[in-house]
């Protein structure tokens, strides 16, 4: 094994470290309140007046961007040193802004929890210069404030960091995407009083993050991993991800107009949204192509098993999420009926967590070992009980996905398809989904239980006479 | 892939289509935002339609319900509400609202609850001339029945 092609080259690498723990930490809430949610859609004033259903949801999605956020930057951390092939600029910085934004985030989250959410707006001044209340973007403006300021500290570490070093294709279509992702944010302070234009430009955070920049970022950590896992030559590595992006960005930017249909914007949105969006998935596809392949052409057979797997599993969990869930309901005609049902909660939880949740798991998963000293990844066992939560947690979250799609269809043949005076009010439609409910909250218990196995496998030690030798001849 | 298609085309084509759709988009946007007052009846977007749209936003109702059938998918769509509820009569849908989030959280066991917002008449008002506002914006005849 080349030793130094597969362990932490440089010292300040070690940054990620806590960004990865306490994006694990985040994860583990936002499942927490996913399954309060879950039982507030079957019995509906369960923890009422305490948690109600937004504040629960607000946490949910907050802790989700949150968690996912703290896993781009530590995977950054990570890769950039290594593809730049020097220390990073400030590692003192890092490790300050890890904290900045780990102790802002949690204020925020207690802040939901504490008080009511409009006592929480006055509390922080929102009258002076309004940006709450929106969908995700429910921060009080002095958060979001504070993740400007900790993202042009991030960028500038990172930045600085790859241009006194070797350029990559890697490293600078990560930069583009870390780059987007900031200037995105910034439309979360335009909030106008014109609903039709702030729901326009608040996509413009939405959907430009996360079918479009999201994606520069998901496949330059895809391509690392890979490089590291199947030794394949750079030169084809970067050739795909290229590709990937170019289709990410063709197909996404325009593909916005799928979101344009309903909100009041000019009709001529319903063809370009459709039209754009039926070919969204096709970077999703390339993805998957490219890491079935890569690991097909491999030149080693690396023995961080798990790593490999999770980067298997998010091309293929992400094509079925964001590319066939996606493409389901983003025809105008189509999605006249399904806009706003739990036919969009299925597309939701599949996509994000097949593409974002699982390349984040898929990098903690190579990155983690290396930080703690093993290149050659965990023990087997450890990895045996990893991959078995991998299994575990993309299946599991098939199942919600499932079992939502049911309850949209079913939502859109009572209460969307029949005139007015047949069909069904919202509350007696929902009544009727409640067997789905229950089976969806059953399906969450089981993806819980995967994200345990999964934290704890990084803690299985090795039976005593197991060695990575072991690991490395099972594997072979 | 094959060997002919080499690194530097799958970048140019990379540059070249960004920044080409990045600028349609921007051109459609210029032409979406020029369309807008009209669709959405800007005149008629009052003081108080935007006072309602901070009390909206202050209480995060979108945390539970769609507007337009974007938020959550708790509780039902509010984008035409005025008609569900108050048959397109605006004397008849504020009464009706006013009772309705005053009466909030009906206790009911079981049943999904709404909390209590302590809104006043002025601020409940501003919030249903806004949900009216709303319902009139022409957004492609969306929803396609009054349950929304």
């Amino acid at each position: 094994m080349n030793q130094g092609d597969t362990s932490m080259k440089y010292q300040s690498q070690s940054v990620a470290m806590p960004y990865f723990v306490f994006a694990i930490v985040l994860f583990f809430g936002q499942i927490a309140f996913g399954l309060i949610m879950g039982l507030q859609y079957i019995i509906g004033d369960f923890l009422f007046p305490l948690i109600p259903f937004n504040v629960a949801r607000m946490v949910h999605t907050n802790l989700l961007i949150v968690w996912l956020l703290f896993g781009f930057m530590g995977a950054t951390y990570y890769l950039v040193p290594e593809e730049a092939q020097r220390e990073l600029q400030s590692p003192w910085l890092a490790r300050v802004l890890f904290w900045v934004f780990a102790i802002a985030g949690t204020l925020t989250i207690i802040g939901y929890l504490a008080v009511p959410y409009a006592r929480l707006a006055e509390l922080t001044g929102n009258e002076y210069f309004p940006t709450m209340g929106r969908e995700f973007l429910e921060q009080p403006t002095i958060t979001k404030a504070g993740i400007v300021l900790v993202a042009l500290g991030f960028l500038y570490n990172v930045g600085m960091t790859v241009l006194r070093g070797r350029k990559t294709v890697i490293n600078m279509v990560l930069m583009t995407g870390l780059v987007g992702l900031a200037v995105m944010f910034l439309f979360a302070f335009y909030n106008p009083s014109s609903l039709t234009m702030d729901k326009y430009f608040w996509w413009w955070v939405v959907h430009l993050w996360v079918e479009g920049v999201w994606e520069l970022i998901m496949g330059s950590i895809l391509a690392f991993v890979l490089i590291k896992t199947t030794g394949v030559d750079r030169e084809v590595i970067e050739k795909w991800l290229y590709v990937i992006i170019a289709m990410a960005l063709i197909t996404g930017i325009l593909g916005t107009g799928h979101h344009y249909f309903f909100i009041g914007a000019p009709s001529y949105w319903l063809w370009i949204g459709s039209v754009f969006s039926a070919f969204e998935p096709l970077p999703f596809f390339m993805m998957l192509l490219f890491a079935f392949s890569m690991v097909r052409r491999r030149r080693r057979n690396h023995t961080n098993r798990a790593a490999t797997t999770w980067a298997l599993g998010t091309s293929v969990v992400a094509f079925l999420g964001a590319g066939v869930w996606g493409f389901l309901h983003t025809l105008a005609p189509v999605n006249y009926y399904t806009h706003g049902s739990q036919l969009t909660a299925a597309h939701g939880h599949l996509a994000f967590f097949g593409a974002y949740a699982m390349i984040n798991l898929a990098i903690i998963s190579y990155a983690v070992p290396a930080l703690r000293g093993r290149p050659e990844g965990n023990s087997a066992r450890a990895q045996s009980l990893e991959i078995a939560s991998c299994w575990l947690m993309s299946l599991s979250m098939l199942a919600i996905t499932v079992f939502l799609t049911a309850a949209g269809a079913m939502q859109i043949w009572l209460q969307r398809w029949p005139e007015s005076g047949q069909a069904l009010s919202f509350m007696a439609t929902q009544e009727k989904l409640e067997l789905f409910y229950w089976l969806r909250f059953g399906a969450g218990v089981l993806f819980a239980v995967g994200l345990v196995l999964y934290a704890a496998s990084f803690f299985v030690g090795e039976r005593a006479g197991d060695t990575a030798h072991d690991a490395a001849a099972a594997t072979t | 892939m094959s060997e002919r298609f080499t690194k530097g085309m799958a970048r140019n084509i990379y540059y070249g289509g960004s920044l080409f759709f990045i600028l349609l988009f921007l051109g459609l946007t210029f032409d979406t935002v020029t369309a807008l007052p009209d669709r959405e009846n800007r005149a008629g977007l009052t003081d108080t339609v935007a006072e309602g749209k901070e009390v909206w936003e202050q209480n995060d109702c979108i945390g539970c319900h769609t507007l337009l059938g974007e938020g959550a998918y708790f509780a039902p769509e509010l984008g035409n509400v005025f008609e569900r509820r108050g048959n397109g009569n605006e004397a008849a849908f504020k009464a009706y609202l006013n009772a309705w989030i005053n009466a909030q959280p009906t206790q009911a066991p079981g049943r999904r609850q709404m909390p209590q917002f302590n809104l006043s008449d002025h601020e409940i008002n501003a919030l249903a001339e806004f949900l009216i506002w709303t319902s009139r914006i022409r957004n492609n005849d969306w929803p396609p029945n009054v349950e929304g």
